[in-house]
């Protein structure tokens, strides 16, 4: 409990610098920074290698990048914004805000969470390594066997992409058990789970999506490193296996994945909507259970993705009705969103933009998402532009939209300084009409004839006209996030003078200063409702208090500890090692000295006290 | 500060005409291979559905989308405005917004099943029946009651179902062939439907959807729609060295006339390697069916060569052959060696004379 109140905090908990305090940092505000930069460099290289395939696909018969390269760039594209760009940004905002939100110190686990951040970056670069070896991943993000298989894939292309899956998924389980603890354990006291920020239970339930759906990702991916390099034939016909068997397991993966996605992007919008329109959230209960029943019927949906693999019409009928179902809890999520702006008093700043961007992409999303609910008619649109379109109405419409709302949202809170906002909003208004001049189109391309996943087109097809609008559109996109990576430059290099409270926020994270101080709450105000803050502004007569920084002087925090990331180069050795199988013969010793690296980090970790001793 | 004449506002005005821009510009033109103007019954079948849905789809966008500029331009507040009330939300508007867009999924879901249990099997009755195997990166096609193999061109009658059995020798692929019927996806050791009736005649545009390796991208194929007679003088001449009618075995005076090209030409096609991967009559091999390229008994007739991707001209099949991995990176066909310029000459002049 704090006990004297200072200008300036004593040196118990003084500001730590240097490179190697953040090799070492668990504090979770520190590991969030680390992964939104991290993801957000991820982000911007899927986005380069966008480009290309625009610029390649803006002419037919266009020989700018080879067949093969163009396949390992729209591998990695959406490998990279699937697994480096848009849940690593996710679990940017979970680690920031999931203890800031529920009153809490830090996460359950600190090293833990460390260990995770370390992990994703280490599988990150490992996949990414691959371009330097002219052996990019390039049989797709989905990985259908038997494509993937050594006859049709030999050499590390393919090795690259099951390993580097592999360790991130590591990264994600630990993140997902780590989070969910968290929420169930560490919340302030008077914070029931319904008094929850909308934001906290829409990563509660992205844990449980995880923590269900990527142990199915691990054993397929098992699966085809057991084909690939140990002889056996999980997904070989000939060897009486199955390639069919890879499409469910990946699928009742990916489809959970979808939600993986687009569920933080739901709770981001779920709280800037309501405090920019000073207004609670409306049907609170409503927004909970829709989003829990979207993820349970998330699981069982997942063959709406294999409509042309011929599964016969029962399995056709249950899916597709099991698909349209889910999107009722969609629509009910969409017009509470419309319900809390009705009636408010719209505060037009940066953040809202976004989060009606979002809103509003979102639909058309879900709306072309019914319609291949539908199976005959999903025979036409399955694996053509359409279905593009529709994943990136969801995927950049939906996450993207909501991140970026969330980015400037939270900006002040986490760097103490405030966006710019005459850029916030031009990048919003490039943003959304580059977006859509990239990704509309592909609606009339996929319908008119044009599949996915090709290098290039013939003339005759007569697809080039949307092709070119679509290219200009996105080199439109690409210079939004050139304005917002000015914004951030330009506004990191002013004084940190953001008040504790910039927006009028609901939540507890607006009740200390900006950025937090690392022990975070130095007394945890009380919480009677899900907008805590809110109820102390009223309580208060409409105005609080600036918030002062505190000594935290009797609050212990756990100590940084360089264990995890030792242990995270274990992980890496011990799975980056099957590479070399086919290589040489003493492969294993690779393998060895990973798990030789990982175990000494685990011991000394374990019996490291994770407090200073005093 | 915000007025209410404010970006949204001004973007609103442009929304419907732009609309009917992108509207008369999707329309505009001719695709050969759309999925919007079907001239196959399957793919009429799948239209008529897919329709539906986008009425309803555009209903609802109209709707939903409304509701929010209307709450965008009406609830636009000043910093200083009083707080306004606050709601927490409304059970009857929860109810409502839940069973009208389930209503709304009942209408698509009803015909949807209809639909899937018209289109997921084999056809029945008079049909022309034909199997079709998946290749990296071209089609063959079997027509078992016919005798005929061919590859990357399906000549079907007008006015006839056609029933296809489809499968693939290498990797995943999928048939699509918008305008007459749709695709389904072919997998090793196992079989799948699609069947169409032409409607029309002429000669349509496909290709493979599925992603299956690095020339995924062209792997095209036509559906050629002609008439009842034109397509038994079709079938008549491709039964001529197939390996379904008497093993790919002619009689010596049959067509095509043994002139000096023929006797010159099959010399280099069964010296120089190229009868290791491909069929073609008067070729020892001519009655093989599991050689790893097309069946090239009729090459001379086809429209296109290299899976849809060139038309079939001199120039082009010279160039072809001069080299296919620099028209095709990463194509499987291979030249046992470089073949010279009067090599050349003399393939594309024997190919070519297989009518």
């Amino acid at each position: 409990m704090a006990t004297s109140v200072l200008d300036h905090a004593p040196a118990v908990h003084a500001e730590k610098t240097g490179i190697w305090s953040w090799i070492t940092t668990v504090d979770h505000k520190r590991i969030g920074i680390l992964y939104g930069t991290t993801a957000f460099i991820f982000f911007l290289m899927g986005g380069i290698e966008a480009l290309i395939m625009r610029i390649q696909l803006m002419k037919p018969d266009n020989t700018l990048v080879s067949a093969e390269l163009f396949n390992s760039l729209f591998t990695m594209h959406g490998t990279t914004m699937i697994f480096l760009g848009v849940m690593p940004l996710s679990a940017m905002f979970f680690n920031y805000f999931i203890p800031l939100h529920i009153g809490a110190r830090d996460v359950a686990f600190p090293r833990l969470n460390a260990f995770s951040y370390w992990v994703f970056l280490l599988g990150g670069l490992f996949i990414n390594f691959s371009f330097l070896l002219n052996a990019a991943p390039n049989a797709g993000w989905f990985g259908y066997a038997n494509l993937t298989e050594n006859t049709y894939s030999p050499g590390l292309n393919t090795d690259f992409w099951v390993l580097g899956l592999q360790i991130l998924g590591i990264a994600s389980m630990a993140a997902a058990i780590n989070f969910f603890v968290t929420i169930v354990n560490l919340r302030a006291p008077g914070m029931k789970m319904l008094r929850m920020p909308m934001f906290v239970w829409m990563s509660f339930i992205t844990q449980i999506l995880l923590l269900l759906a990527f142990p199915v990702i691990t054993v397929a991916l098992v699966f085809l490193m057991m084909d690939r390099h140990f002889g056996s034939h999980f997904f070989l016909p000939e060897g009486g296996g199955d390639p069919v068997l890879w499409q469910h397991l990946f699928w009742i993966f990916g489809h959970p994945e979808v939600y993986i996605l687009i569920l933080p992007a739901f709770g981001i919008v779920s709280e800037v909507l309501p405090v920019f329109s000073r207004k609670p959230l409306f049907g609170y209960t409503a927004m909970v259970f829709s989003g829990a029943f979207i993820a349970f019927l998330g699981f069982g949906v997942w063959s709406h993705h294999m409509f042309a693999t011929g599964m016969g019409p029962f399995a056709d009928s249950f899916f597709a009705i099991s698909t349209m179902l889910i999107a009722v809890p969609t629509g009910v999520k969409i017009f509470n969103w419309l319900g809390t702006l009705w009636g408010g008093s719209l505060q037009f700043k940066t953040p809202l933009y976004f989060a009606i961007g979002m809103v509003a992409m979102f639909i058309i999303g879900g709306l072309s998402g019914v319609m291949h609910a539908s199976p005959p008619a999903d025979l036409q649109q399955t694996d053509t532009y359409f279905v593009v379109a529709h994943f990136h109405y969801v995927l950049f419409g939906g996450s993207i939209f909501g991140l970026t709302a969330g980015a400037y949202y939270w900006f002040p809170k986490m760097f103490g300084r405030m966006l710019h906002e005459g850029l916030g909003k031009l990048h919003f208004w490039l943003m959304l009409i580059g977006f859509n001049l990239t990704f509309f189109p592909m609606h009339f391309l996929g319908l008119n004839g044009m599949p996915r996943r090709v290098y290039t087109y013939p003339a005759e097809l007569n697809l080039e006209f949307w092709n070119r609008i679509q290219t200009w559109g996105s080199l439109l996109l690409g210079l939004s996030f050139l304005i917002f990576i000015y914004n951030i430059l330009k506004t990191m290099r002013r004084p940190a003078d953001a008040p504790a409270d910039p927006w009028r926020g609901a939540t507890l994270e607006w009740a200390i200063p900006s950025p937090p101080q690392e022990f975070n709450f130095g007394e945890v105000p009380p919480v009677h409702s899900s907008t805590p803050v809110w109820d102390l502004r009223r309580a208060s007569g409409g105005q609080l208090p600036e918030p002062r920084r505190v000594s935290g002087a009797g609050i212990h925090l756990p100590r940084p500890s360089i264990w995890p990331a030792v242990t995270a180069v274990g992980v890496l050795g011990v799975i980056g090692s099957i590479l070399f199988t086919h290589a040489f013969s003493h492969w294993y010793f690779i393998t060895l000295s990973g798990a030789a690296i990982l175990f000494y980090g685990v011991y000394r970790w374990a019996f490291e006290p994770p407090f200073p001793e005093h | 500060m915000e007025t209410r004449t404010g970006p949204f506002r001004r973007l609103a005005r442009f929304t419907p005409a732009l609309g009917l821009l992108l509207f008369l510009a999707a329309c505009a033109h001719n695709y050969p291979q759309t999925t919007l103007k079907p001239r196959g019954d399957f793919a009429r079948l799948v239209d008529g559905l897919f329709r539906t849905t986008v009425w309803w789809a555009i209903v609802v966008f109209v709707l939903v989308e409304g509701a929010l500029l209307i709450a965008i331009f009406k609830f636009r507040g000043r910093p200083d405005d009083p707080e306004p009330k606050q709601v927490h939300g409304n059970t009857v508007l929860e109810v409502v917004w839940t069973i009208i867009p389930a209503f709304i999924l009942v209408m698509i879901a009803v015909p949807t099943i209809k639909t899937i249990f018209r289109t997921s099997d084999y056809a029945a009755g008079d049909v022309v029946q034909i199997e079709v195997i998946g290749h990296q990166w071209w089609w063959e096609f079997r027509y078992t009651g016919l005798g005929v193999v061919t590859a990357n061109e399906l000549h079907v009658p007008v006015g006839k179902t056609v029933n296809l059995r489809m499968t693939t020798v290498d990797v995943l692929h999928s048939f699509w062939v918008p305008q007459f019927a749709a695709k389904r996806d072919v997998f090793p050791r196992r079989h799948n439907p699609l069947w169409f009736k032409a409607e029309v005649t002429g000669s349509f545009s496909g290709q493979c959807a599925e992603f299956c390796g690095a020339q995924h991208g062209r792997m095209g194929f036509r559906v050629i729609s002609e008439s009842p007679e034109e397509f038994a003088v079709w079938v008549e001449r491709q039964r001529v060295g197939s390996p379904l009618v008497n093993q790919g075995k002619v009689a010596a005076d049959s067509v095509p006339p043994i002139d000096s090209i023929e006797v010159a030409g099959r010399a280099l096609f069964s010296g120089g390697g190229c009868i290791g991967c491909h069929a073609l009559v008067g070729t020892p091999l001519a009655g093989q069916t599991s050689l790893k390229g097309p069946n090239l008994s009729h090459v001379g007739s086809r429209t296109t060569i290299v899976a849809g991707m060139l038309q079939n001209t001199p120039e082009n099949l010279r160039k072809w052959l001069s080299n296919p991995d620099s028209v095709k990176k990463g194509t499987l066909m291979v030249l046992p060696r470089k073949l010279t310029d009067a090599e050349l000459t003399l393939l594309v002049a024997y190919l070519r004379s297989h009518q």
